[in-house]
This record gives C-alpha cells, sequence and structure tokens, in this order.
C-alpha cells in the first residue's frame, strides 16, 4: 500500500503570542513543530505499512525550515519526504494550497491512500485535506477514528461524529484526516534518526511541479485575510439566588422568552 | 559538562530522554504503587530500538558497546529505576550467550533479543547462593540429548516476564569452580515455572520471581559455551554489565537533584525561597559534585571497558561502587531538602531513595566489589 501523508510546520501553540499592535501572530522565536493531527496522520500510515506492507512518503508545502520537520517524520518511520517549495507559493490561501498539493501530488508517483491531520493548529481551516480529495477527484472521509480493514481496492474506516460513529467503506484511492483518538503517535527510533539525518528530501518547485503561475500564492487565493483580532467578550453574567426551586422558576423565566 | 558525545550517541540519549519524560515520569508513581510490570514502556523502548544498542549488527543490533547502553540507562533512571532495572536485567540475561555462546546460539536468540521480541534474564542467585556464588545446588545432568535441571533459583529479576533465561547449574560437583555451566533455558520448557512474586522495598515495577526447575528438559545445545565454564561466564557477564547498574545511580542522582532543585527554589521559609539559605545550597552543591564524578567514572569505565575486554574487573566494580553509594547519598539527601514534603508519597523523592538501597546490593554487593578492587590491587602490585 502506498500512502501519502501531508504535513504541516506550525508555531508550538504552547508558545504562541499575538503582537499586539498588528493583532498578527508573532513568529519571532516561536519553535515550529509538526501540526499535532499531522503527527496522528503520520502515526496511522505507518501502522498501516507496518501491518500491509508498502511505503510511506511524507509531503509538505512550506518554507526550506519545513525540511527539518519532514526528517523528524522519517525518523517516526516515513520511506520518502517531499518539500514542496517556491516563493511562488508564498500568502497561499486553502485554495492555493490544494492547487500546489494536488500538482505535487500528481508527481510523486501512484498512491493508494493520502492521509491528512483533520485541521492545522494554526489556520485552524480544516479545508485542505477535503480540498485536495476534490482536485484529485478522489473519495474522502473526515475525521477518521479508525481504519479498519483493507483490500486491494476499498478501505473501511469509522467517521468520529458528535453522537457516535459512521462506518464506512470507500474505493481506494482515497483521502482520510484523522483525529487525534485514531492512534498514540510513536517516539522516533534510533534507527530512524539516524536514517533521518542521512535522506536526501525531495525538493519540488513551482516549476517542477507545472503549475499554472495564476493559481499559486497570493495571486491563487481567492481569500485574504484583512485583520485579525481578539472577539470581544459580549456575554452577560447573572447568578441566581434562593432555594433549588427558586432558581429552577428563575432560570425558566429568563430562558422562555427565548424559547 | 560537555563529554563530546558523537551524533550517534546524542541520539541515544535524545531518545531515551523522550521516552523518559513522555512515558515514564507520568507512569512511574502508579507503577510504584501497583508493582505492575511497565509492559506499554518497554515495548515502547523496543519499538525506538534501544534493545540493539549493544548487540553486534549481525546480530539485529545497532553495534554499539557498554557505553551506548549505559547513556540510554541513565536517562531512564533519571525517571525511575524499576524501570530502567527491568530494560537492563534483558542485557544481563543476554550477555552470557554474547560472551561464550556458540554461533548458533547467538544466531538464534540475539536478534530476538535485540529487537525487543522477547526478554532475556539471567539466573545465578539461589537461597544458599548470593555473595558466595559457589554455594550454588542447582543441577544439570545430561540425560542423552537433553539436559535435566532440578533446584530453584531466587530473586531473579524479569523472571515471569522473560522468555530467555540464562541459568548456571552445576554439571559436576567434584570439579569445584570448574564445576558449573551455563544454560539456555526457555519460558515454555517442559519442568520450568515460577515462584511468587517478591515484594519489595523499591523498584517495584521490576519483576522479582523464583524460577523452580523440575526435572526441566532441555536440548543438549543449549549449553553456553563448554561444559565447566559457567562461572568464568558469569564473571565476564557481571564485568560488562556493572557499569550498567552503576550509570543507574547517575540517573537515579540526577533525578533527585532535578526535584530537590526546582522544589528548593520554589519553597518559601522565612519569607525567601529555601534555595537562598546556604545550609541548602550546600547539600544540593554535594549532590552535584557527587552526581558528576560518579558520571564521569562511569562513562570512562564504560568506555575502558568496550576498549579491553580482558581488564574489566576493576574498572567495572570501582564504578559500580562509587556511583551506587553516591546515589543513596544524594537521594537520602534530596528527601532532607524536601523535608516533611519529601517524605511523603505526593513527591518523587522518597521513592527514589527506597530504589537507591538496591543498587548497593544487586550484581554483586558493594562490599564483594570492593574484594575484586582489593584482589585486582594485589595482583597489579605484585606484576610489577
Amino acid at each position: 500500500m502506498k500512502i501519502i501523508v501531508c504535513v504541516k510546520q506550525v508555531p508550538d501553540a504552547k508558545d504562541v503570542r499575538l503582537d499586539p499592535k498588528t493583532n498578527t501572530l508573532s513568529r519571532e522565536g516561536v519553535q515550529a513543530i509538526m501540526n499535532p493531527y499531522d503527527r496522528h496522520a503520520l502515526e496511522e500510515a505507518v501502522r498501516l505499512k507496518e501491518l500491509h506492507g508498502g511505503t510511506v512518503t511524507v509531503v509538505s508545502m512550506g518554507p526550506p525550515q519545513a525540511e527539518e520537520m519532514l526528517r523528524e517524520a522519517v525518523s517516526c518511520g516515513a520511506d520518502e519526504a517531499v518539500l514542496v517549495s517556491d516563493r511562488a507559493f508564498a500568502g497561499a490561501d486553502t485554495w492555493a494550497t490544494t492547487y500546489t498539493l494536488s500538482q505535487a501530488i500528481k508527481k510523486i508517483d501512484d498512491f493508494d491512500l493520502i492521509l491528512c491531520g483533520k485541521q492545522a493548529i494554526d489556520g485552524d481551516t480544516a479545508q485542505v485535506g477535503p480540498g485536495l480529495a476534490e482536485r484529485l477527484d478522489i473519495p474522502f472521509v473526515a475525521y477518521v477514528r479508525k481504519i479498519n480493514d483493507c483490500t486491494a481496492n476499498t478501505i473501511r474506516a469509522e467517521r468520529l461524529m458528535d453522537d457516535g460513529y459512521d462506518l464506512l467503506e470507500v474505493g481506494l484511492p482515497a483521502l482520510f484526516t484523522v483525529v487525534k483518538e485514531i492512534n498514540e503517535p510513536r517516539i522516533p527510533s534510533l534507527k530512524g534518526k539516524m536514517k533521518a539525518k542521512k535522506i536526501d528530501i525531495a525538493k519540488m518547485t513551482a516549476a517542477d511541479i507545472e503549475a499554472d503561475p495564476e493559481q499559486l500564492g497570493l495571486k491563487g487565493s481567492t481569500t485574504q485575510v484583512v485583520r485579525v483580532f481578539s472577539p470581544e467578550l459580549k456575554g452577560e453574567r447573572a447568578m441566581l439566588g434562593g432555594t433549588s426551586d427558586e432558581q429552577v422558576a428563575q432560570l425558566y423565566e429568563k430562558l422562555s422568552p427565548l424559547l | 559538562m560537555d563529554y563530546f558525545l558523537s551524533e550517534e550517541q546524542q541520539m541515544i540519549v535524545d531518545v531515551a530522554r523522550q521516552i523518559t519524560d513522555e512515558m515514564i515520569v507520568p507512569q512511574r508513581a502508579e507503577l510504584d504503587e501497583t508493582e505492575d510490570y511497565p509492559r506499554d514502556i518497554l515495548t515502547a523502548i523496543a519499538k525506538a530500538d534501544l534493545y540493539g544498542l549493544y548487540i553486534p549488527e549481525e546480530y539485529g543490533g545497532l553495534g554499539g558497546g557498554c557505553f551506548e547502553i549505559v547513556l540510554a540507562l541513565e536517562q531512564f533512571a533519571r525517571g525511575c529505576t524499576g524501570v530502567a532495572t527491568a530494560f537492563a536485567a534483558s542485557a544481563l540475561g543476554a550477555y552470557p550467550i554474547l560472551i561464550s555462546g556458540s554461533e548458533e546460539l547467538k544466531q538464534k536468540y540475539m536478534p530476538l533479543i535485540a529487537s525487543g521480541e522477547k526478554l532475556a534474564a539471567f539466573a545465578l542467585t539461589e537461597a544458599n547462593a548470593g555473595s558466595d556464588a559457589s554455594g550454588i545446588q542447582t543441577t544439570a545432568v545430561l540425560d542423552g540429548d537433553e539436559w535435566v535441571l532440578n533446584g530453584t533459583k531466587q530473586w531473579i529479576t524479569n523472571a515471569g516476564e522473560a522468555q530467555i533465561y540464562t541459568v548456571i547449574a552445576i554439571t559436576d560437583k567434584s570439579k569445584g569452580p570448574r564445576g558449573a555451566t551455563m544454560f539456555v533455558v526457555e519460558d515454555t520448557d517442559p519442568g520450568f515455572s515460577y515462584g511468587v512474586k517478591e515484594k519489595k522495598l523499591g523498584i517495584r515495577c521490576s519483576s522479582t520471581r523464583e524460577l523452580i526447575f523440575k526435572d526441566c528438559r532441555i536440548p543438549k545445545d543449549r549449553v553456553i559455551g563448554r561444559i565447566g565454564m559457567g562461572f568464568i561466564t558469569v564473571m565476564k557477564t557481571l564485568d560488562q554489565s556493572r557499569p550498567g547498574i552503576a550509570i543507574l545511580g547517575v540517573g537515579l542522582g540526577q533525578g533527585a537533584l532535578d526535584e530537590a532543585v526546582n522544589y528548593a527554589k520554589q519553597r518559601v521559609q522565612f519569607g525567601k525561597p529555601i534555595i537562598s539559605f546556604q545550609a541548602v545550597q550546600h547539600i544540593l552543591a554535594d549532590m552535584a559534585i557527587q552526581i558528576e564524578a560518579g558520571r564521569a567514572l562511569v562513562y570512562s569505565a564504560a568506555k575502558h571497558i568496550d576498549a579491553h575486554k580482558n581488564d574489566m574487573s576493576k574498572a567495572s566494580s570501582m564504578c559500580k561502587v562509587f556511583a551506587t553509594d553516591m546515589a543513596m547519598k544524594v537521594t537520602t539527601d534530596a528527601v532532607q531538602v524536601l523535608a516533611g514534603y519529601g517524605y511523603m508519597r505526593e513527591y518523587p523523592v522518597e521513592k527514589m531513595m527506597r530504589d537507591a538501597k538496591i543498587l548497593q546490593i544487586y550484581e554483586g554487593t558493594n562490599q564483594i566489589q570492593r574484594n575484586v578492587i582489593g584482589q585486582e590491587l594485589n595482583k597489579e602490585y605484585t606484576r610489577s
């Protein structure tokens, strides 16, 4: 089974600060980590490889510094790593990102399954997974909490819902985004770390993926971030007093106009 | 201090540290309480390739030596000496095969031990054979194509958890020290069973049980080395493994110092953090000095052992004595710094103090180590 895992480098959430003047994320001195949900996607891919054989290729669109994260992915069991990096990609929204990634994946080789984290913890859009599946015209399942079994052509997975889960069977190739409940990511192995140190990370530029320049980066983005701000808290708070029965009566009185 | 580790050695430290911080430290108090064997942690250690650190590459290991396993053990012991003991016991069980075993035995068992798929254990001690190993009463008699073992081994670390046991037994009583032989016994061999799990002062998550052999029959080719060479294999094994115990003292001491310093910075008495009082500073300073001296000695001894396979005893015993006596002192001092809180199970230092004691006892008491050092000195000065 050939599996591709899309990973993104994000600022460490433990360390995030907002620039008080511009209200944008201050990235200076903030450690970059692999998006935690992507870590679960990677673990699941490696687990499937160990069960069924095959290969795991990690792909990231990002700046040259993302190479470090890709090496970490190799130390955790990925076989190959591809960095899709070009100045032309700068400022991409999810629309342009899915275009770029889909062009890169078309160049990589054939694949059976693509796994992504359910969302990145910086943008929190959860759009790249489904967007990429759409661009590649393959079946998509979000919020996968368990992958049960797979054959050469199909795969079964459990999709986490608010009130339980859906059991789905889809044809391969397919794209899943995974939730953290799916597994416990492993600690890198020694052999993995040694391999990661030596591995050649494949690099792909805009030219390599034969991208249409109009669809890349800021130019290819259909959304723009106009302003970032912390929302004001508007809620009102009221304390109810008296006995339990009196409190229930007061609460009912307050809520009934809303019903 | 910077010990100028190679890039690979630094990777070993990093992997072991991550396992320690993410898995061992969060679980140690519960493991101490429940006395459960730390299976999930050992599985993670196996997946991280660390069971193969000291095993040659041709047997599926990473080709490192005593120094490499010492680096990993130091991290594990900083978290929990019980977990570190459970891990180290497999290496102790493997060394006899590695040191004296036939090529067939090595091919058969070492890859399984290197991957962590199977655990090993070493069985020397008996009720009447502790420091005096010549008191061994377990016997092995050849019957056709099989050896038949009878007797009971006591206080065997990893007993009941390991699948591969290296066991010493008397094969010819009339030959004295040359009448003992080592064997590989597998957990599934007929006539082999375990005694009850011992209740211990410390290292509670490690398993300590009896091995009971009642007409236990094993194939003839499970002899490790030559018949009658058992004691030589045991001595070489212990020389090789002792720095692994010594470093548990260093790691444990470091864990205790970390707790003591962090506590002293936060605990306020007389209007100041207690670390600002010299009475406390001096305790912490002495702890730090002793730990660093212990680390330097163990690292040096381990490197010496990797380079001089025929001259290991003195270095091995010296580092074991120094670092484990140090651990007892340092952990006791850590409890003193945390005082009343330190005595409570809510903080980890009382467990560290309980764990430290065994280091002065197992794999040869520190008194026996001093005998070894004394005898080596006598030999050295006679030669020159």
